[in-house]
Parts: structure tokens; C-alpha cells; sequence
């Protein structure tokens, strides 16, 4: 009855979607202001009855009710409770569930409680957002109903692969998806303004702490899925450049980008039509990953379904929307008229700069994602473009994004002073040699290009806590003046600190590990130690647990360092058995420069063992960078001047008293 | 014939999520380092054909490792680097290999960075000289004069 109701929720959603999409257009077209107010409303019962048919599909998920198709093939009774939640999320049609259930939370929070957001405006946004819901709605029910009964339900479910009975990878679609979905307000924000042939700067306010929030939630996502990777896979592995990584990593470059010329309109009234369509695009991104993992058209370690049916009902829905906004674009953007004038050499130069590179950088990783599909098809012809080719193309762009991003902050807007910035850069070029310089003294300087790499980090990092230094005054103004200044620092100037600064230690990271991991194979007797990097790991014993769902053999690694005891690792071998499946649990030691890493491998004869031990260094660094970006975003969300219910810069006609 | 074998047995298994990895064996592995060294370069540039998106340095999938087998014997045999992998590809095709060769279908695909960071810069460029009436410094001395006369508190 309950997973009936979830079912009955969904339509209604569809429906108050549907009466969202047309009836605030109406009421803007013909002055109405009680039909622009519908749009609130609406997307008010629409998230309220996503949010009941979410709840209703987790309902069948704790109590295993089998009955239900998705449950009985993808959950188990024997699975614990917290995965029985997360299972709601780990297969097509409840993921697909959780995708509209962000899309309905934004229009709902923009709804609530971006009041300072012109009637107008703001009826006109949560249309287009209710149009992307339509569509989605339809795809649910028509293709992917969650809601689905089995004629004779099974006496139990299939289960869950065990590699997703993790806590982090449990966590990853829910970021994620706040990440790429939430870049719909973006694309709604974006054709809002066109509908109204208009960009103002206070536009680009209204937009910019939506897309920041996503923007966070992305980062954040990403290194969470990537975390998952590094200690489920058992090999240290992070980042595969698979196309499934790609598919959320194009939003988010392209997101980035957005962000920072959004700064522009906001600022300088310029940029507007590039920012539109970076708006645009970045949605259209999110939009085709979700037809590459929801299609599975890509062979890959994420993809988990495989029905082409669906896949071209999304790319109907991608195609309508990128054709509908271009011509909407063709048609409008002409008429955007931009004002703020300025130097090449300027801040708004700099955030041009910075946007043209990542949109360069995107293209690269599109390409790289979908030449191989598209060759196929064409030509039948089968290539794997694979890590070698990302590093090569995509490396040499985004140290460019990285070296333009230690600039940027230094440039006043509308005109820099070269010189001053010259002199500045040679103090910072200077300092960050010496990273390079005295880590080569002390490994040696057989990796150039690691060691270019950590110059780049330091670069970075420097470039940001001078520019911080300078704006606080250090050197030139008492320490009590210092101190002040710094508190007085809007939060959104800490937000850019913390995102360049984090960028700065997840590339340092990304570098140490990818450059200086040590690595040792070996079939081991218990007892004797193996050396790794400086430090020396024993296998001290091996005994065998059972789980709430899996049976495991548990390992105990002793690590040293000069005979010193460093720590215990408990590397795991589990078997799934009714998934039939094994998995291996990593021991890993985090310290501040590395991880120990143990991974515990089949029984060898005469109670030997093989294991797999790593040294990883800088693994930490790229986990706190990518959270330290994340943070920068919300950061800089909670400044004043971006607060949601701040009040409006100005107010508009239309904008009467409630009835 | 095993080229085909193989395409049909990655069709087969091309959605299978991974195994988590026990790839090298320790009693595959070449007691002299320098050998060992080579073998996991040259591992890590070929693709595990059933897996998705490992190479087979990292796949404990057996197919793997009768591609490292293969690997490894090539490298006893005393062939190159070059070579190795050159031989692995005329029997697997191109697909085995994770940087695409450059041929006439990739062309397109290693210039695409050049072109559109070219593209990028380029198109900045154009942009900034079309839209920029760059106001210049210039203020007449006059003016300044004036302006300072202003800063000062003189009558507006």
C-alpha cells in the first residue's frame, strides 16, 4: 500500500511539475502576479511529493518488502540497515529517484527562500526548472518505475554488490547528485534571463549562491567517490579516468569556470553572454552524464545499467534542452548589451583567462570521454583512450588553469599595475622554487616532472598566502591592524583563499603519490618483516571473523620505522556469499606525509600469505585540499553580499503585497 | 581467431563491476628488478580486455594475467619495450592499448588539445581587442588638477 502511495506521490510530482512549468510563464506574460506565486507553491508540493515517494521506496528497502522488482534485485535481508537505506540509491531506478529528488529540493529551496529574487525572476526560474523536472518525471515513470511489482516475489533478494556496502560510496551519489543536479539552477537562472532579455549584475547575485552550493557539493563528491576508490579497489588507485569519473568531472570544470565569470557580470557588468552559455552548458554536461551512466553505453567500472531504451529518452531530453536554450540564445543574446570596460591586464582579464583555459581543459576530457564511442560508431573501429592520453593533454592545461590562478587574485580590476605584479610574482617564484629545490635534495632529482609538479603546487600556495599577507597588511601595518584586517575580511575573500589554497594541496598530493609511491608484492611467512619505503612491515597473524553479511580473514600488519613501532594495519579479505562476491578492506595508516597502505592476498602454501604493501605519500593532502575547496564554496555562500535572503538590490513593478 | 575470442569475452564481461585486486602474483614476478621494473611499465600501458578501464598491472582478472604472462615471456625473449608492446597490439588490436596509437582515426583526437587551447587563446584574444575601448590613463594635468582641487574638499 505504502510503495502504491510512493507511486501515486511521483505522479502528483509530475503533475505539480507540470503546472509549474506553464502556469508562472503565464502569469509573467500577462502580469498575474497570483500565477507568477503559483510557482512557489508548486515547486513547494512537488518536492513534498518527490520526498514521499523517496520515502516510500526507502519504506520497501528496510522492511525488504520483495514484492517490489528493484528491491528484490537489488537488496538482501541479511544486508545491514544503514545499506538497506543506501541500497535506495546504489541501482538505476532509485538513483534516478534521487536525481529528481534534488532537482525538486532546489526548486523548492529557490522557492522558499530566494525572496530577494525579483517575482518576475524567480517565476520565470522555477519554470524552466519545473520543464527539466517534466521531462525527468516522465523518464521515472515511463521507463524506470521504481514503484514496480513482481507478479510471485521471490522469498529473497539478490542482494547488493559488496563493493557498495561502504559508508563512502554510500555518501557519493547524494553529493554528487547535489552537485551535477543542483547546476539546474544555473541552466534555469540562465534561460530566465534570456526569456527576459536581460542580464544585470544583480543576476548574476541572485544565481551565484546556487551554483556555489552545487559547485561545493561537487568538489566534495568527487573526492569522496575517488577516497572510496583509493581504499575499496585495493590498489591505491584514485582517479582512472574512466568515463563515468569524466562524466562528473566535466560539470565540474566547466562549473568552476562559471563561478568565476559569474564574479564578472556580478562585479563589472561583463561577460554576460558567456556566462549564459557557460550556465547552459554546464547543466547540458550533468545532463549527458547522466545519459552515459544511466544508459551504460559505457563499458566502465561505474556502470551498472544497461537498457538503451532509457538511454535515448535522455538524450531526447538533452538534445530538446540544448536546442531549445541555443535558439533561445541565437535569438535574445544579441540584444545583452555589455557595459564594464577593461584592461587585458585586469582581474576581469584574469577570470577570462582562467575561464577560457578550463573550458579548454573540459573540451579535452569531452573529447578523450567520447571519441572512443563515437569512433566505434562510425567506424567500428575500437580504441581505448586511457590515462596516458588525460595526462598528457589534459596535465599540460590545467597547470596553466593553476599558474593563471596564483595571478588572478593579484590583478585589481579594470586595470593592474604590471610592474607591481612583476615584482610580487619574482618573490613568489622565488620562494617556490625552494619546495622542488629541497625536496630533490632530499630524494634526488630523477622526476622532473614531479618535481615541476610540486613546484606548481608551491606556486600556488605561495601566490595565495602573499596575496593574503598583502591584503592584511603584513609588513606595513601593526600586528592589533594585521589581526583586524584579517577578521574584516569578507568571507568571501577567505572562500577564494581556501579554494586556490586547497587546489594548491590536492595538487601537491595528486603529485606525491602519483610520482614517489613505493610499492612491494610478495608471498610472506609470518613474522619476517618487508621493508617499504623506510619503514618495515610485518605480518604478525591472520585470523578469520564473521560479518553481520560476509565471512572475513583479518590480518595484522606491524609497520616500524628503525625499529620503532609505527602502527597496526588490518587488512581484510571478505566473502559475500550471497552475492557470491569477494572484497578486500585496505589497512591503512594515514600520517601527515603518507599512508600505509596493506592489502592482505590469497593463502600461499606452508601458511604463507601474499600481500601487497604501499607507501603513499601526500594521499591525505589531496582529501583535505579537495574539502578545503568545498568549504571555499560555502564559504563564500555565507558572505554577506550572496546571503539568499538578503534583500534585493532593487525592486521591480510587478512585485506586489501578498494577498 | 583469439582476437575475436577476446572482443567477444570483453563484450561478455564489459559491465561486470571490478573484483578487488590481487593483480601480480608474487610467483609471476621476475627476480631481477630491472625486468621487473620493465614488465609493470609496460603492464601498466596495456588494458585488461575484460575489465573496465584496468590495465592489467592493476587487473587480477586472468585474462590479465596471461597478458602480463605474455609480457613477461616477450621480455625473456629479449625483446623492447617497443616491441612488446607492438606485438601485444598486432594480436588484440588497438583497443588493448590505454594511450590510442596515432593513426588516420586519431588524429583528430591528439590534435583536439592543441586545437582548443589554440582556440581558447585565440578567441580571447579577439575578444579583448573587438570590445576593448580601453580607456587609457589620461587624465589631462588640468584635470587632475581639478580632481585634486575636489579630493581636498574644494567647493563642488
Amino acid at each position: 500500500m505504502i510503495v502504491e502511495l510512493g507511486h501515486y506521490a511521483l505522479c502528483l510530482a509530475l503533475v505539480a511539475a507540470a503546472l509549474q512549468a506553464v502556469t508562472p510563464l503565464w502569469g509573467v506574460r500577462n502580469d498575474n502576479v497570483a500565477a507568477m506565486r503559483f510557482g512557489d507553491s508548486a515547486a513547494q508540493v512537488q518536492f513534498l511529493a518527490t520526498l514521499g515517494a523517496f520515502a516510500a521506496l526507502t519504506y520497501a528497502y528496510v522492511v525488504s518488502d520483495f514484492s517490489v522488482r528493484t528491491v528484490a534485485l537489488n537488496s538482501h535481508s541479511a544486508k545491514p540497515l544503514i545499506y538497506r537505506i543506501t541500497g535506495v540509491w546504489a541501482n538505476h531506478e532509485g538513483s534516478m529517484l534521487l536525481w529528481v529528488l534534488v532537482l525538486a529540493l532546489f526548486g523548492a529551496a529557490i522557492a522558499t527562500f530566494a525572496r530577494a529574487v525579483p517575482l518576475a525572476m524567480r517565476a520565470r526560474v522555477l519554470a524552466v526548472q519545473a520543464m527539466i523536472g517534466v521531462g525527468f518525471f516522465a523518464f521515472i515513470l515511463l521507463t524506470s518505475n521504481p514503484f514496480e511489482r513482481l507478479p510471485l516475489p521471490p522469498m529473497d533478494g539478490q542482494g547488493m554488490n559488496p563493493l557498495l556496502q561502504d559508508p563512502g560510496i554510500a555518501l557519493h551519489p547524494p553529493f554528487l547528485y547535489i552537485g551535477y543536479v543542483g547546476f539546474s539552477t544555473a541552466f534555469s537562472f540562465a534561460i530566465a534571463a534570456l526569456m527576459a532579455g536581460k542580464v544585470e549584475p544583480a543576476w548574476a547575485r541572485w544565481m551565484r549562491p546556487w551554483v556555489l552550493g552545487a559547485w561545493a557539493a561537487l568538489t566534495f563528491g568527487i573526492a569522496l567517490g575517488s577516497w572510496w576508490a583509493y581504499y575499496e579497489l585495493g590498489w591505491g588507485g584514485f582517479w582512472f579516468w574512466d568515463p563515468v569519473e569524466n562524466a562528473s568531472f566535466m560539470p565540474w570544470l566547466l562549473g568552476t569556470a562559471l563561478l568565476h565569470s559569474a564574479i564578472v557580470v556580478e562585479k563589472r557588468d561583463a561577460l554576460q553572454r558567456w556566462t549564459i552559455l557557460l550556465a547552459i552548458f554546464t547543466f547540458s554536461l550533468s545532463l549527458m552524464g547522466t545519459f552515459l551512466v544511466r544508459s551504460g553505453i559505457l563499458s566502465s567500472v561505474h556502470a551498472f545499467a544497461n537498457d538503451p531504451e532509457r538511454g535515448a529518452f535522455i538524450l531526447v531530453l538533452l538534445a530538446i534542452s540544448l536546442v531549445g536554450s541555443m535558439v533561445l540564445f541565437a535569438i535574445r543574446a544579441p540584444a545583452i548589451r555589455e557595459r564594464g570596460v577593461f584592461s587585458p591586464i585586469s582581474r576581469e582579464g584574469g577570470l577570462l583567462l582562467n575561464n577560457l583555459l578550463l573550458a579548454a581543459a573540459c573540451g579535452v576530457v569531452f573529447v578523450g570521454t567520447l571519441y572512443p564511442l563515437l569512433l566505434d560508431i562510425a567506424t567500428g573501429d575500437r580504441i581505448t583512450v586511457g590515462a596516458p592520453y588525460f595526462n598528457q593533454t589534459f596535465g599540460p592545461i590545467f597547470a596553466l588553469v593553476a599558474i593563471a590562478a596564483a595571478i588572478g587574485p593579484f590583478l585589481s580590476w579594470k586595470r593592474a599595475d604590471a610592474r607591481a605584479i612583476a615584482h610580487r610574482l619574482r618573490i613568489v617564484l622565488a620562494l617556490s622554487l625552494l619546495v622542488p629545490v629541497i625536496w630533490a635534495a632530499l630524494t634526488g632529482w630523477r622526476e622532473p616532472l614531479g618535481l615541476a609538479g610540486l613546484g606548481l603546487a608551491a606556486w600556488l600556495f605561495t601566490a595565495t598566502l602573499v596575496d593574503l599577507g598583502r591584503r592584511a597588511g603584513i609588513g606595513a601595518a601593526p600586528i592589533a591592524t594585521v589581526l583586524r584586517r584579517l577578521v574584516g575580511l569578507p568571507r568571501s575573500a577567505w572562500g577564494l583563499y581556501a579554494g586556490h589554497a586547497g587546489l594548491a594541496i590536492c595538487i601537491s598530493g595528486v603529485v606525491a603519490i602519483s610520482v614517489w609511491k613505493v610499492e612491494a608484492i610478495q608471498t610472506q611467512q609470518l613474522g619476517s618483516p618487508v621493508p617499504v619505503g623506510g619503514y618495515e612491515f610485518t605480518l604478525v597473524d591472520v585470523s578469520q571473523r564473521a560479518g553481520p553479511n560476509y565471512q572475513s580473514s583479518i590480518a595484522t600488519v606491524a609497520v616500524s620505522r628503525d625499529g620503532e613501532q609505527v602502527g597496526l594495519l588490518f587488512p581484510e579479505r571478505r566473502w559475500y556469499p550471497v552475492e557470491r562476491k569477494p572484497t578486500t578492506e585496505a589497512g591503512i595508516r594515514t600520517l601527515w606525509h603518507g599512508d600505509l597502505y596493506a592489502v592482505l592476498g590469497d593463502p600461499a602454501p606452508e601458511g604463507q600469505f601474499v600481500t601487497r604493501y604501499y607507501y603513499n605519500p601526500g594521499v591525505a593532502w589531496m582529501w583535505l585540499g579537495a574539502t578545503l575547496m568545498a568549504l571555499g564554496g560555502l564559504l563564500t555562500i555565507s558572505d554577506r553580499r550572496l546571503r539568499v535572503g538578503a534583500p534585493g538590490a532593487r525592486k521591480v513593478p510587478v512585485q506586489a503585497q501578498p494577498a | 581467431m583469439a582476437r575475436i575470442v577476446m572482443f567477444m569475452a570483453a563484450v561478455m564481461l564489459a559491465f561486470a563491476v571490478p573484483s578487488p585486486v590481487q593483480a601480480i602474483d608474487p610467483d609471476e614476478m621476475f627476480t631481477d628488478l630491472a625486468q621487473e621494473e620493465r614488465a609493470r611499465e609496460i603492464g601498466k600501458q596495456l588494458r585488461c580486455l575484460v575489465c573496465q578501464n584496468q590495465s592489467i598491472f592493476d587487473s587480477n582478472a586472468g585474462l590479465a594475467r596471461d597478458l602480463r604472462m605474455v609480457v613477461r615471456e616477450r621480455i625473456t625473449a629479449g625483446d623492447n619495450d617497443d616491441q612488446i608492446i607492438t606485438f601485444v597490439a598486432e594480436r588484440f588490436g588497438d583497443y588493448v592499448l590505454l594511450e590510442p596509437p596515432i593513426k588516420q582515426t586519431t588524429y583528430a583526437l591528439w590534435a583536439a588539445p592543441v586545437v582548443f587551447l589554440i582556440a581558447a587563446l585565440g578567441l580571447g584574444a579577439v575578444y579583448l581587442r573587438r570590445r576593448q575601448p580601453v580607456i587609457e590613463d589620461g587624465l589631462s594635468e588640468a584635470e587632475r588638477a581639478e580632481a585634486q582641487r575636489l579630493l581636498k574638499g574644494g567647493d563642488a
